[in-house]
């Protein structure tokens, strides 16, 4: 195989070799190390200038987005698309999308709404990494900025993907306060938590739904019914509440000690590298599966 | 619902450049672990030589030690089972819910000291073999 790249590689130079004998050698093209030193040193050109045109237009965002649409016949093959948007200081990934569905191409789909980093909506996978499109900064990011939609959840058009999976999980750890015995309004007009109480749980009240962590983590990849990072941490928000009763908290660990419940976790820190609120989900699963422990361990 | 499209090497091992610390450890985890156990079943068959007698398993053993492949063999060994058990105390911190938030860091230390110990073993493993 390498001796047919070389013969392909040196074909170009012939011609030239065959007008200017000596100079070839005189150039010092006779020993490989040479030719070598001679491909590194046109390739650091290259990029020398490479990197001048890029200082020209400094200003422009080069972005490579992920197009695809089941319903359109130019776009069923899915491609990247490359669009330049000017910069701003201070220009988000979800800015510049929003730049180029205006200006350039109506048709670019994809999800946003508050654009702060609160409804969860614009979860995208940009450069290798989830990130929330809205809370990334453009000046902090390699270019081509490579945008596409969360792995592992299906694609339903452009950057949409289906998060329905992603909901019935964060539903099926039932995400509500339930309480049987709810103070006597007369004494107690407010169930009240005290301070600590509300530290421990206060980096889990913290979720936003976007699922960022879901499409992170390999195992939900692989068993889709675990419940992922974000129920789990859901559960956790209400089980070390102390304002349910010790009944209900036993009820939603049995919902968390199932097959694939905690103990599907493998301690990967995905999720909490990707989380844009900051939560330590892993930390809260590993709580969750001591707890269950203790729960199921009698010494009598 | 609508069709959707998979994407293939994007969504799996293809994406190894991006994976983190704790991602790695994992991988590292799962393959040194497959490793000592696959080293578990030829053990036994190396011990099983003593069944026929205590010169077959000495010549087994001597036969064995004088090859170079063996000797780099169990270098390779000492590696995977040091980084399993440096891994394996990290990973009953993570299950202690200890130092959490350095995770990371207790993995690179494991790397470091098991690449220290590996290089200091070498001189021992391969004494008096020639290649």
């Amino acid at each position: 195989m390498s001796t047919q790249q070389e013969s392909v590689e040196s074909e170009p130079e012939e011609p030239e070799s065959q007008e200017v004998p000596e100079d070839q050698e005189m150039s010092g093209l006779a020993s490989p190390q040479q030719e070598r030193l001679q491909r590194k040193q046109a390739a650091l050109e290259e990029r020398e200038r490479a990197e001048s045109d890029h200082d020209m237009d400094d200003d422009r965002v080069h972005l490579k987005v992920f197009r695809y649409d089941p319903e359109v016949e130019g776009k069923q093959e899915p491609r990247f698309d490359d669009f330049h948007v000017p910069f701003e200081r201070g220009m988000t990934v979800l800015d510049a999308l929003i730049y180029a569905r205006d200006e350039f191409d109506s048709s670019l789909t994809f999800r946003h709404s508050c654009r702060q980093a609160i409804c969860g909506s614009d979860a995208f996978f940009i450069n290798g990494r989830q990130r929330l499109g809205c809370k990334t900064q453009i000046a902090d990011l390699d270019q081509p900025v490579r945008v596409e939609p969360l792995p592992h959840q299906e694609a339903v058009k452009d950057l949409v993907v289906e998060m329905e999976h992603f909901y019935d999980q964060m539903h099926a750890v039932e995400p509500y306060f339930q309480d049987e015995e709810t103070p006597d309004a007369s004494e107690l007009d407010e169930q009240r938590q005290s301070r600590e109480n509300r530290e421990k749980v206060k980096m889990s009240t913290r979720c936003i739904w976007c699922g960022a962590c879901m499409s992170s983590c390999n195992i939900a990849a692989g068993d889709n019914e675990y419940l992922g990072p974000a129920a789990i941490n859901k559960a956790y928000r209400f089980a070390m509440d102390d304002r349910e009763d010790e009944e209900i908290k036993e009820h939603r660990l049995r919902i968390l000690e199932q097959e694939h419940g905690v103990w599907r976790c493998q301690t990967q820190f995905s999720c909490t590298e990707v989380c844009p609120k900051d939560i330590p989900l892993t930390e809260h699963i590993q709580e969750l599966k001591r707890e269950a422990v203790k729960k199921n361990l009698k010494f009598w | 619902m609508s069709q959707s499209y998979n994407r293939g090497l994007v969504e799996d091992f293809g994406r190894w450049r991006e994976f983190s610390a704790g991602m790695w450890a994992w991988i590292f985890h799962k393959f040194t672990g497959w490793m000592l156990i696959g080293y578990l079943f030829t053990h036994i068959a190396v011990l099983s030589s003593a069944l026929t007698g205590p010169d077959a398993y000495t010549g087994t053993i001597q036969g064995l030690e004088s090859l170079f492949l063996i000797r780099v063999l169990e270098v390779g060994l000492l590696a995977v089972a040091v980084f399993h058990i440096l891994n394996g105390l990290r990973l009953l911190m993570v299950d202690l819910g200890i130092g959490l938030e350095s995770q990371d860091r207790s993995f690179y230390a494991s790397l470091v000291i098991t690449g220290a110990i590996t290089v200091a073993s070498v001189p021992t493993f391969l004494q008096g073999v020639g290649i």
